[in-house]
């Protein structure tokens, strides 16, 4: 994880970082654990189990980083209006 | 292949690569700067991209005619050992999204234009930084050979590469002329050329992929009739190895290396000197966190268009090279006009990352080795001279390359070019978090994990190759067979820990680093952030 260096009083790690954290670890959980997924049944319009899974873990995948996106955001926002206050 | 020209096809497909010449050549007064003799203006695009141009400008340069080609090829000869592609682009984006940003900071801080720039000021050492530089370069220029390779396999499917007995020029000619023309524009309108014909290329190939996954399955009857006879066709013997020629689902044997490939070529990606270009191209650190959000969408394109593979085989199409599948699925399912959109999307799909990529090893050999080693006093305006002259040589070379050796020694490098820029990952993003690293044991690092690499490539055999027979081989102290890029890359790791120990123990000269910690987080939106570079911008407190 990519951290802002942490020159004002709050914690590097908060709850909202672990969260980013898992949104970004998750995918790569889902991926690299080939065994979950290489199977045929269930099969979605002729598509077995093994691709469709995969093409639906692009969205997934999407959804999380998005999240993480507008997560990190606030966090960074939130960090630096509290610092202004904080430094001058 | 065919004898016969298909003239409908031909003429859509000169149509569009006319087309996009004159956008190549228009591009040098898009978003025109007022001093252009500058690298970052030819060879970044003035630093300026919006989040929509650099999308597009990723897109077309990471998803490549060869990839177009290569990733249904592979599932059209194994099935689903090919489909690690779709985890591979997977990974990608979450894994750019903790780092990339970072080097966008930093690069836009001190004026970095390569990757190797960011090593040099990171660890105050000229040796590592033309270690990555040299890797970037090795690596890319079989990269740049393989776009050739799929623009001929379009070409030969159109009838226009002649057959057997046709003379070498005439039968070169047509892709004399397409290299010629792109490395004229290329030379004129830096990167902004394929900036702007990277709309056109995208757009092409995403209604190419829209109609193919619709209209062929309507024509083969279905999914089921199209996976029903690729997996009676994948349990056929094959008579050069006595195995069955593939599998739908991979079996327990292959899950490991399914999982490493799609691994360690997520790590790998966003080595390869063309990715940060376009990368460092873009205006903010927020066009590259809100790219890596919309970015998948190309990985959804990759995952339909690998079930090509499986729609080449059910419709019949038999070819000795794999490489010819899909061109010639599309000319067999598709009526000529649209075969001709087909090829014009794959043969522009080639144009794009051909031209960034002649950039990028253009930028490093100017900026890492031309100027710190030849001429350290060059101006701006000198750089971008030899920038240009250089990304001509480097097509130049590719064309050579291409052209008087086999199509497979392009294919060899292509695969030792991934293994060889994996190694660069832990002075990279491990420079970009941390200076614990020490520089020497970064580089040396570097050369074992090089050396375990090429060495363990060549020692792969395959039916029809004796050496560099494929990418996987047995992992040492696991048992299982995974690939050789993430092992060179753990060994790389496990190097340069253990001699970063010693060498801080005796406590080796470090090297002076120019960058500070908040340089990582500048933003061009920050106060005190200049939308262009200066390096005297102040230092922006988050």
């Amino acid at each position: 994880m990519s951290q802002a260096p942490d020159t004002g009083r709050e914690p590097v790690v908060t709850p909202v970082r672990v969260v980013i954290g898992l949104c970004l670890v998750a995918p790569f959980v889902a991926m690299l654990w080939v065994g979950s997924y290489a199977k045929t049944d269930p099969v979605l319009i002729g598509i077995p189990f093994f691709y469709w899974y995969q093409m639906l873990w692009v969205l997934i995948s999407t959804a999380l980083t998005m999240i993480a996106y507008k997560l990190w955001q606030r966090d960074q926002r939130a960090r630096k209006a509290s610092k202004g206050g904080a430094e001058q | 292949m065919n004898e016969d020209v298909n003239v409908v096809a031909l003429a859509v497909f000169i149509f569009f690569f006319v087309l996009v010449t004159v956008m190549g050549f228009l591009a040098a007064r898009w978003r025109k700067a007022a001093n252009e003799h500058t690298l970052d203006e030819w060879g970044l695009g003035g630093r300026s991209f919006g989040t929509w141009v650099t999308w597009f400008l990723l897109g077309g340069d990471l998803y490549t005619a060869y990839t177009f080609v290569a990733v249904p090829a592979a599932i059209y000869t194994a099935g689903a050992a090919g489909f690690f592609a779709v985890p591979y682009t997977i990974l990608v984006y979450p894994l750019i999204f903790t780092f990339l940003p970072r080097l966008w900071s930093v690069s836009h801080k001190h004026g970095y234009v390569t990757t190797s720039d960011f090593v040099r000021g990171r660890f105050g050492s000229k040796g590592l930084s033309l270690a990555v530089a040299l890797t970037g370069i090795l690596a890319t220029m079989p990269y740049i050979a393989l776009q050739l390779v799929g623009i001929q396999a379009v070409l030969d499917v159109m009838g226009v590469g002649g057959g057997e007995h046709t003379n070498w020029f005439i039968k070169d000619l047509p892709l004399l002329i397409a290299f010629g023309v792109l490395a004229a524009y290329t030379y004129s309108s830096g990167l902004r050329a394929p900036a702007l014909i990277a709309f056109v290329k995208d757009t092409l190939i995403y209604v190419v992929i829209a109609v193919a996954i619709i209209y062929i399955p309507i024509k083969l009857g279905g999914f089921d009739d199209i996976f029903a006879s690729a997996s009676k066709a994948f349990s056929e013997t094959n008579p050069a190895t006595g195995q069955p020629r593939g599998a739908l689902v991979p079996g327990d044997a292959g899950q490991w290396t399914y999982a490493t490939l799609a691994f360690g070529s997520a790590l790998a990606l966003f080595m390869y000197p063309h990715s940060i270009t376009a990368t460092l191209s873009s205006r903010s650190r927020e066009v590259i966190r809100r790219n890596t959000t919309i970015l998948p969408l190309y990985s959804l394109m990759l995952g339909l268009l690998a079930l090509l593979g499986f729609m080449a085989i059910a419709a019949g199409v038999k070819v000795q090279n794999g490489q010819l599948a899909i061109p010639q699925l599309f000319e067999n399912m598709f009526p000529d006009w649209f075969a001709g959109v087909a090829f014009a999307a794959i043969g522009i799909g080639a144009l794009v990352p051909a031209a960034i990529m002649s950039i990028a090893a253009a930028n490093l050999f100017t900026r890492n080795i031309y100027k710190d080693f030849i001429k350290p006093d060059a101006t701006p305006k000198d750089e971008t001279r030899v920038s240009k002259l250089v990304s001509l040589l480097v097509k130049v070379g590719a064309l050579v390359f291409v052209l008087t050796m086999d199509k497979t020694v392009a294919i060899n490098f292509q695969l030792l070019g991934g293994i060889w820029i994996l190694q660069t990952f832990p002075a990279l993003v491990g420079g970009l978090f941390t200076r614990w690293f020490h520089r020497w044991a970064l580089l040396a690092g570097w050369a074992v994990g090089m050396i375990y690499g090429t060495a363990a490539a060549y020692g792969v055999s395959s039916p029809t190759q004796k050496h560099f027979g494929g990418s996987a081989d047995e992992i040492p102290g696991i048992g299982e067979i995974g690939y050789i890029g993430l092992t060179a890359f753990v060994i790389n790791v496990l190097v340069t820990v253990a001699l970063t120990f010693v060498l801080r123990a005796v406590k080796a000269p470090e090297g002076r680093d120019e960058t500070q910690p908040s340089d990582y987080t500048a933003d061009a939106g920050d106060p005190g952030v200049q939308v262009e570079l200066p390096p005297a911008t102040a230092a922006s407190k988050h």
